[in-house]
């Protein structure tokens, strides 16, 4: 009998993107002067697009001599061209279900992740990353939660169950290590290791519910900003808690976590335009 | 190091009484090191006419690069006689794609189904194999080292560096200047900009100071306008990363099918005149011609 982590991690390689952009890739594709920017645009607003992707780009086979990070860099790197024949090639294995036996809200969680992804490319800003860094904030918020996904779709029984005893107080990363084995964060790191992701990408996902465990800002970013994301309500993910602001975080973004919300008025506006994209 | 060029042209052949004097073969060059090992850099139709060459001195050792797997850079290879003669040799490098992942060996095997053409790869008798390369790796041929970096074209392209006792050459393969897909106004052009220049630097940075660079020039700047995107440079782009990697030998290569010869001579004046005072010795690659570096 196989474990829950290995199920989860032979299945994963199948895994489709969300059908809107799965719908619009193909729909960009079947057109010769198809826009660059609007096939970028969506696969990099997708987290299953962006990790497959970082997967192949990645790979020993394509050997790369350096990691690649983001949708931007892969872009520059492989082409165009090649990123959109493997968008098309993703595409035409199918879609996300709509629906999961594990009831989880896939439109929900993609929302969310998009939030935290918005939101941690400004806390990025913030900090004073490099202009050229950025993107990478951006992905690790997209990615941190693909641990999720997984389970809906390839352990959607047992993830039931975590999400159960999470509507009941349990926070949902120990419902689900009861329930499964292995909490969302674990296996999501266990994703992006498998599939040769960048280290602090995969440390991201690993730490985002225990930010000050490494003291990388890429980690330290993603925290804040899904825990900014729930008290701003966008999407949902299974997890309505908002965890304390540790101090030496605030420390570092020399501010409280609502007053970092609050030198973001226009994330309304961005956050908005995602709600459009993904439920239209 | 002696630099042969048995085909300079881009896309297809293109025979006819217009294209006499440059060459109407598609990509194919021949580098003989200084200890005499042979490397070749891809197999369009050019290979043919070195292969005919080649069979007067069999059995032979060579290692043919593939830049890219468009068709105008392979379409040779099933008519490289040695490739049928028993004793001869051949690895065949290049780089793997993402998308099929498919492997440097698939090449030659999927232009010899049965469909396509009437022997079968295992009916070859040259010793064939080959090898998928990584970005960066050198590899050792006798007294040279080849190093594949990869580029910019609407399929893996690798551009390939040879240095060899002293000596260094570079070949773009197919090659289109980078571009940012964001507009100035939008939030993203910085970024991708950054990532363009970085990667625009690495390039150059590459190649800098190699004593001949031959590079995709099939476009003139006016005709670019509506090939964004086709994966080649124009003439001046590639002056520019001439001068920028302080290249003091620039050949151009990959001609535009329906360029007459006559054409290319105005062209070539032009820059000639435009870049007179840039110490910058320029070329145009003719088939069948050879230098020495």
């Amino acid at each position: 009998m196989p474990s829950a982590p290995e199920i989860a991690l032979k299945a994963v390689d199948k895994m489709p993107g969300f059908p809107k952009s799965v719908q619009q890739v193909l729909q960009l594709t079947a057109n010769i002067n198809c826009s660059p920017k609007d096939l970028v645009n969506v696969i990099k607003l997708d987290p299953v697009f962006t990790m497959r992707i970082l997967k192949i780009v990645n790979s020993p086979f394509v050997g790369l001599a350096q990691k690649v990070t983001s949708i931007h860099q892969a872009s520059v790197f492989l082409g165009i061209n090649t990123i959109k024949n493997l968008a098309l090639s993703l595409a035409t294995i199918g879609a996300l279900p709509r629906t999961n036996k594990a009831g989880f809200d896939m439109t929900g969680f993609w929302l969310h992740s998009l939030a935290v992804a918005a939101i941690a490319r400004r806390l990025a800003e913030r900090l004073g990353v490099d202009r050229n860094s950025l993107t990478d904030y951006f992905s690790a918020g997209l990615l941190h939660d693909i641990g999720k996904g997984v389970f809906a779709l390839y352990l959607p029984l047992e993830f039931k169950k975590a999400l159960a005893l999470a509507i009941n107080g349990t926070r949902l990363f120990s419902a689900e290590s009861q329930a499964i084995g292995i909490n969302h964060a674990e296996i999501g790191a266990l994703v992006a290791a498998k599939w040769g992701l960048p280290k602090a990408l995969t440390q991201s996902i690993a730490d985002h519910h225990a930010p000050l465990a490494q003291r990388f800002d890429l980690t330290d970013c993603v925290f804040a900003a899904d825990q900014a994301s729930k008290i701003l309500a966008y999407g949902n993910a299974g997890e309505t808690v908002v965890e304390p602001f540790p101090a030496p975080l605030a420390e570092r973004f020399g501010a409280e976590l609502h007053e970092l919300l609050d030198a973001m008025p226009d994330l309304g506006e961005e956050m908005e335009k995602s709600r459009i994209f993904v439920q239209a | 190091m002696q630099l042969t060029f048995w085909g300079v042209r881009g896309s297809i052949p293109s025979p006819g009484s217009e294209t006499v004097k440059y060459g109407g073969n598609t990509t194919c060059l021949e580098i003989l090191t200084d200890h005499g090992h042979r490397i070749i850099i891809d197999a369009g139709s050019g290979i043919r006419p070195l292969g005919l060459k080649l069979a007067r001195s069999m059995p032979l050792t060579c290692a043919l690069f593939i830049t890219h797997t468009h068709w105008d850079h392979i379409q040779g290879l099933p008519f490289f006689v040695p490739l049928f003669v028993p004793k001869n040799s051949l690895t065949i490098y290049g780089a793997a794609d993402p998308v099929t992942f498919g492997s440097v060996k698939d090449i030659l095997s999927v232009q010899l189904e049965y469909r396509y053409f009437p022997v079968r790869e295992a009916e070859l008798k040259a010793d064939i194999s080959a090898q998928t390369l990584r970005e960066g790796q050198d590899v050792r041929i006798g007294d040279a080292t080849v190093t594949p970096i990869l580029l910019n074209h609407p399929v893996l392209n690798f551009g390939y560096k040879i240095q060899c006792n002293g000596k260094s050459l570079f070949f773009t393969g197919d090659h289109e200047q980078y571009s940012n897909i964001y507009a100035p106004e939008d939030e993203d052009y910085d970024e991708y900009e950054k990532a363009i220049s970085e990667k625009k630097n690495a390039v150059v940075e590459f190649i800098r100071g190699v004593d001949v660079l031959v590079a995709d020039a099939q476009y003139t700047t006016a005709e670019y306008a509506t090939k964004v995107g086709w994966g080649h440079s124009t003439f001046d782009q590639c002056v520019a990363l001439a001068k920028d990697a302080n290249v003091k030998r620039l050949f151009l290569t990959h001609h535009e099918p329906t360029r007459p010869d006559s054409e290319l001579d105005a062209i070539l004046a032009q820059l000639h005149a435009a870049n007179a005072d840039a110490g910058l010795d320029i070329e145009l690659a003719v088939e069948g011609n050879s230098i020495i570096c």
